[in-house]
């Protein structure tokens, strides 16, 4: 391979790790709540979106920094979280899976158009200086955000996977997902750990946003880029599987750019499903997950 | 008796509706006949048979784009084409069919599959399009003809669309009245135990998949005639697959006549707003998606569902 071609694969490998970590962060929180609720969120991309909104009101209005809205972003989305469980989705928990994926698309329709009628259809972005460094690493190009993303990405699945090893309430929620039952049996309170682990997974996502939005634009369509690679995460990854999805994250992001470097426009999203329906098809239960018995 | 006597009440009045309407009620009433259609080929595969398509936008925009490309690069007649395009998607129902049933995708993985599907077709057409028809696919004029499936008034597309409405709910009907019908639901209410029972689960899938998939595509070939232009967005994206399958759920999947009452509902809706509100575009999507929010949580089947289950009711009480 010449120079020129072999540079170009090195700056896509590591844009590709960078991206996936954004995907990682994305898929984290989708992962956790269908691991402990078995629901496939729909509106995983709209909560996306309102964490990206919520930062860049923060930033627009107050002059708030970006990474300092995190304070906001994770908070708020983890108390809609806890609303949206508490009132729409707790009542379908008992419903056929269908219905339950219905309830999250509604919920998303509803978020997404809503958000169209108050800020418009309008790309924005984030205006500040330091959001647009790059390190030259050789002849690779690093952004400076992406990294911030990838690192906190790391940290979440890091923080998640002891929280729910280590901590009581973590025990309860994986208690929860692996027998239900029986966690009922030892006393734990099963709506309380449902709608505790819906406003973690929204708060997941929420940062995420919010780390999005610092080197993307934000639009109130944007969650719907994210919302299906974060599924394809997910799948690959093991549904349900925390460090799964960080893996899961990492390869889509690479085999994305990867293919953007050879293919032409969008082919290279082509690609991530081709993967997907693969994934669905011979390894439903992802990468590294055991058959789920069933 | 009176159900016959009804039915043909109702034919009649549909069928001299529009000497009393104008242009924009056509137009509604088209809409509502057209969904109505869409829904209840969504309905067979996934109201009766029971496997929820989020991707059905995958059969619409392979009937779209087979009829109008046949029609501008080899003149075939689109009514030709309505059928070939029908095929073309039956086809690729089957392929996919094969393939996800094969592999039991249930569920969820099923419905994220067909999701899969309908956007690498997309994908697909947004490429090709880029770089052959960067400004979309326009059907040429050919003025006011029966044989060239256009019109310059909306009457006529007004009783196409009638005619492709009575046919679909005809099909539903008899798949119902027959042991098929049985077979579907069974396979809907359980899996495992149709298997069983000896029911060919596999065929009966693919079977259903081959009916919605040609009765949606053949959809495609009605909008592009009706609009006379193609894009990618319109045929193959999300929303396509979101419309097609709201009319059913809140109109009630796996009955005849869900899908029209639900069509109805959100095509009156979507109006209703747009004149409240117009100016916002997608109001009429929050409004949608409120709507199924309240009927997944109160009328887990959908309206008609619900009324019979209440009428169930009402029949045991006295």
């Amino acid at each position: 391979m010449s120079l020129p071609g072999l540079s170009l694969l090195l700056q896509s490998i590591v844009s590709g790790i960078l991206m996936g970590g954004v995907y990682s962060l994305t898929a984290i929180g989708l992962t956790l709540i269908f691991g402990v609720m078995r629901i496939i969120n729909f509106a995983h991309g709209s909560f996306m979106m309102l964490g990206m909104f919520t930062t860049y009101w923060l930033f627009i209005l107050l002059g708030f920094d970006p990474y300092l809205s995190l304070l906001i972003s994770i908070p708020v989305l983890f108390v809609l979280g806890l609303l949206v469980e508490r009132f729409l989705i707790a009542q379908v928990l008992n419903a056929p899976e269908h219905n339950q994926l219905l309830l999250t698309l509604g919920i998303s329709l509803f978020i997404e158009n809503l958000a169209l009628f108050l800020w418009s259809p309008n790309f924005r972005t984030l205006d500040v200086s330091y959001l647009k460094k790059a390190t030259m690493v050789g002849t690779v190009m690093i952004s400076f955000p992406k990294v911030i993303a990838f690192l906190f990405a790391i940290l979440l699945t890091g923080a998640l996977s002891y929280f729910l090893k280590y901590t009581d309430l973590g025990k309860a929620i994986r208690a929860s997902s692996e027998e239900k039952e029986g966690a009922l049996t030892v006393g734990i309170n099963l709506k309380r750990i449902y709608y505790v682990a819906f406003g973690i997974g929204t708060a997941c996502v929420g940062a995420a946003g919010t780390l999005t939005a610092t080197f993307f634009y934000v639009n109130p369509h944007v969650g719907g880029i994210f919302v299906i690679t974060a599924f394809v995460v997910v799948v690959l990854g093991g549904m349900g599987n925390i460090i799964g999805a960080l893996v899961g994250g990492i390869i889509i992001g690479l085999a994305e750019s990867v293919a953007a470097a050879f293919m032409p426009g969008q082919l290279k999203q082509f690609v991530i499903y081709f993967i997907f329906i693969l994934v669905l098809l011979f390894k439903p239960e992802g990468l590294f997950g055991r058959s789920r018995e069933e | 008796m009176t159900k016959i006597i009804v039915t043909i009440a109702v034919g009649v009045f549909l069928l001299i509706l529009p000497r009393f309407m104008g242009g924009y009620f056509l137009h509604l009433i088209t809409m509502i006949f057209f969904f109505t259609y869409l829904g209840t080929a969504w309905n067979i595969l996934g109201g009766y048979a029971g496997q929820f398509s989020f991707g059905h936008a995958a059969f619409f925009g392979v009937g779209a784009f087979t009829s109008t490309l046949l029609q501008i690069h080899l003149g075939v007649n689109p009514w030709i084409g309505m059928f070939l395009g029908g095929i073309v998607g039956l086809l690729l129902g089957l392929f996919i069919g094969s393939l996800t049933f094969r592999y039991g995708l249930r569920g969820p993985y099923f419905a994220l599959a067909m999701l899969a599907v309908a956007e690498m077709l997309r994908l697909l057409a947004v490429e090709w399009m880029a770089v052959k028809y960067p400004l979309g696919i326009t059907i040429p004029l050919k003025g006011d003809s029966l044989l060239a499936f256009q019109f310059t008034t909306k009457m006529p597309y007004y009783y196409i669309t009638f005619a492709m409405m009575v046919i679909s709910l005809y099909i539903t009907r008899t798949i119902e009245s027959r042991r098929m019908g049985s077979y579907f639901k069974a396979i809907r209410e359980n899996e495992n135990a149709a298997d069983a029972l000896g029911v060919n689960v596999f065929k009966y899938k693919l079977i259903a998949m081959a009916i919605s998939a040609f009765l949606t595509a053949t959809g495609g070939t009605f909008y592009a005639q009706y609009y006379l232009t193609i894009e990618e967005e319109s045929s193959f994206g999300t929303s396509v697959s979101i419309e097609v399958l709201l009319g059913p759920i809140i109109g009630g999947a796996g009955t005849v006549f869900g899908p029209m009452v639900g069509a109805a509902i959100l095509e009156f809706l979507s109006e209703g707003t747009r004149n409240f509100l117009g100016g916002y575009s997608g109001v009429h999507l929050m409004v949608y998606g409120a709507i199924l929010v309240v009927v997944i949580i109160f009328l887990p089947n959908g309206i008609l569902g619900g009324l019979q289950a209440a009428f169930r009711k009402l029949s045991k009480v006295w």
